[in-house]
């Protein structure tokens, strides 16, 4: 009888879980098929939920349309480069707040303080100034260095540092490592799983990042991918096209995707990580 | 602590960099934001005018700002309470010893990697008036007609769905690890004691997650508050009428479009006492987190 009412209850679970991921899953799939579709049965009703065969054709209008191939590789290369510096900068960072006794070490309470409660709206007047003073508008050097201002990889890596026996670092010194020796031939390569998970929380960020590129941005071959999303859609609103404006889609959310999809044992790992600091 | 005593320049070369971006970019903007909101700058002289507090009490006694200050915290608060209670009865049914939960706890990651400006056009479609699946769903069962583009609730609607939609995958997650960090042998305790699983869930399990319900309300907060903006500026561009113009967006629009500058950093300096004092009720219940940890 229990053991009836337990199978009966796990039964429930599945469903449960199922039908709601199902309802969570439906618009991108509605989204997709409609990007599969020609114009007419993209707008046929009762609507077509089966793919249709035109998928390639509306991406490749989509993509000539907003001069895509541009944005891709800005939004691709602003990802990459962020992701990669900000890399670079915690580990340094968290290393000096980790392994060393000096002055400095109060500072990394107040930063994150200051990370934390200064977001770009409080600020995005002046940091747009600043921006058409250093001469960057419409650079590459807008789009990624500002981006660098964070502690949330040093907090990652301070993290994990703290784990890593002292052992290992005495030992090094011992046999006469420098501390970048010990740092780069020691400390990296157990980090890699840290580093995989802040690439993917950086690079699904930066690719979809939209107020900063809006503003410091005007010419067309420096605009990012998901503000050609807006060329998209506001092109919908003149001409109904569903179905080119979600072949665009389909293009612009797959890379953040795929890297998460790759990378996503080493991401639960940062976030269950983040979640028990 | 040092582990490579004698070494008295190198963290500072370590911290250098990180110290100085965030002094640049974050610091010294916002210091000019504050000084910024004490002027008045003429749209076409360039001319710049002390003029005290007015762009603080003029934003005060706008019926604009209010507005737009209530519909933000209206969203903000359904993002919050909706979102987060669906996702962490997800996560307790995940973390059910079921078999396939390993699945599910994965299954819902990916919203994680939508942005805000393509889930508001996938909800678009969804709330298109006439190929929208969720409105010609809404037309059969209530007979009413929403159309996004002209009704302030439909449009509101559309703008909240998305985003509980978007922070699912996130919360989850969040919640899930939360959920894998509890004992379980409190849990069975209070079982063993004779509650059902249901007190024991509010008793033992939800007080033990309040650590990452607040950072996730914390996230949320920071969501609803600024990354929405690409939603916005994509599908509503603040409208119909005033309906979405959040205050993210009311700055944008006011520094940039209006060019009224002073009125757009005294809105800067509001919104900074608010992400503050939500900060500063994050980092007071994660130090307060010392009681419960082991």
């Amino acid at each position: 009888m229990r053991r009836h009412r337990k199978a009966l209850l796990n039964a429930a679970t599945h469903l449960v879980l199922i039908v709601t991921l199902i309802a969570v899953a439906f618009p991108v799939y509605y989204a997709i098929v409609m990007g599969t579709h020609t114009h007419r049965d993209a707008y046929a009703f009762p609507p077509i939920l089966i793919p249709g065969d035109q998928l390639w054709q509306n991406m490749l209008v989509a993509w000539e349309r907003i001069n895509l191939g541009r944005l891709a590789f800005n939004s691709l290369f602003i990802a990459i480069a962020v992701s990669v510096g900000k890399i670079v900068l915690s580990i340094m960072a968290a290393f000096a707040f980790t392994h060393f006794k000096f002055r400095g070490s109060w500072l990394l309470f107040p930063l994150t303080m200051i990370t934390q409660m200064l977001p770009l709206p409080v600020r995005i007047l002046p940091a747009f100034y600043l921006m058409a003073s250093f001469g960057w508008l419409n650079t590459y050097w807008a789009l990624t260095i500002p981006y660098l201002a964070s502690t949330t990889g040093i907090i990652l890596f301070r993290q994990f540092f703290l784990t890593v026996p002292d052992e290992l670092s005495d030992a090094a010194r011992v046999d006469g490592a420098t501390p970048l020796q010990y740092l780069w031939n020691i400390l990296i390569p157990l980090s890699l799983t840290n580093i995989a998970a802040l690439f993917v929380i950086e690079f699904v960020y930066i690719w979809n990042e939209y107020l900063w590129p809006l503003v410091v941005t005007t010419q067309a071959d420096m605009r990012v991918a998901q503000i050609g999303l807006r060329m998209l859609y506001t092109s919908e609103r003149a001409a109904a096209e569903w179905n080119i404006v979600m072949a665009g889609l389909f293009m612009i959310m797959l890379p953040p995707l795929v890297v998460l999809i790759l990378l996503r044992k080493q991401f639960a790992q940062g976030i269950a990580m983040q979640s028990t600091k | 602590m040092n582990r490579f005593p004698g070494h008295n320049i190198l963290p500072y070369a370590l911290i250098f960099p990180t110290v100085t971006v965030i002094a640049v970019f974050l610091v010294v903007p916002f210091v000019q934001a504050i000084h910024m909101s004490f002027f008045r700058v003429s749209p076409f002289g360039r001319v710049r005018v002390y003029t005290g507090l007015r762009n603080y009490a003029e934003l005060l006694r706008s019926p604009e700002y209010l507005q737009s200050f209530l519909n933000t915290m209206l969203f903000c608060a359904i993002v919050i309470g909706v979102g987060l209670g669906i996702a962490l009865f997800i996560a307790v049914l995940a973390t059910q010893k079921i078999r396939g939960a390993a699945f599910y706890q994965v299954a819902f990651i990916w919203t994680y990697a939508m942005s805000p400006a393509i889930a508001g056009v996938i909800w678009a479609l969804m709330f298109d008036p006439s190929v929208g699946i969720f409105t010609a769903l809404l037309e059969t069962m209530t007979g009413f007609r929403l159309n996004f583009t002209t009704d302030a609730v439909g449009a509101f609607l559309l703008v909240t769905i998305a985003s509980i939609w978007i922070m699912l995958g996130y919360n989850i997650c969040f919640y899930i690890a939360g959920l894998q960090n509890v004992p379980n042998e409190l849990k069975e305790a209070a079982l063993v004691d004779g509650a059902g699983p249901w007190k024991a869930f509010w008793i033992i399990t939800f007080p033990m997650l309040s650590p990452t319900t607040a950072f996730l309300i914390f996230v949320n907060t920071l969501y609803a508050f600024f990354m929405v903006f690409g939603m916005l500026d994509v599908v509503t561009q603040g409208g119909p009428g005033q309906a979405t113009e959040f205050l993210v967006y009311k700055i944008y629009r006011d520094g940039f479009a209006r060019l009224r500058e002073g009125q757009a950093a005294a809105q800067s300096v509001f919104l900074f006492l608010m992400v503050a004092s939500i900060a500063g009720f994050q980092i007071w219940t994660s130090t307060r987190r010392a009681v419960y940890s082991r």
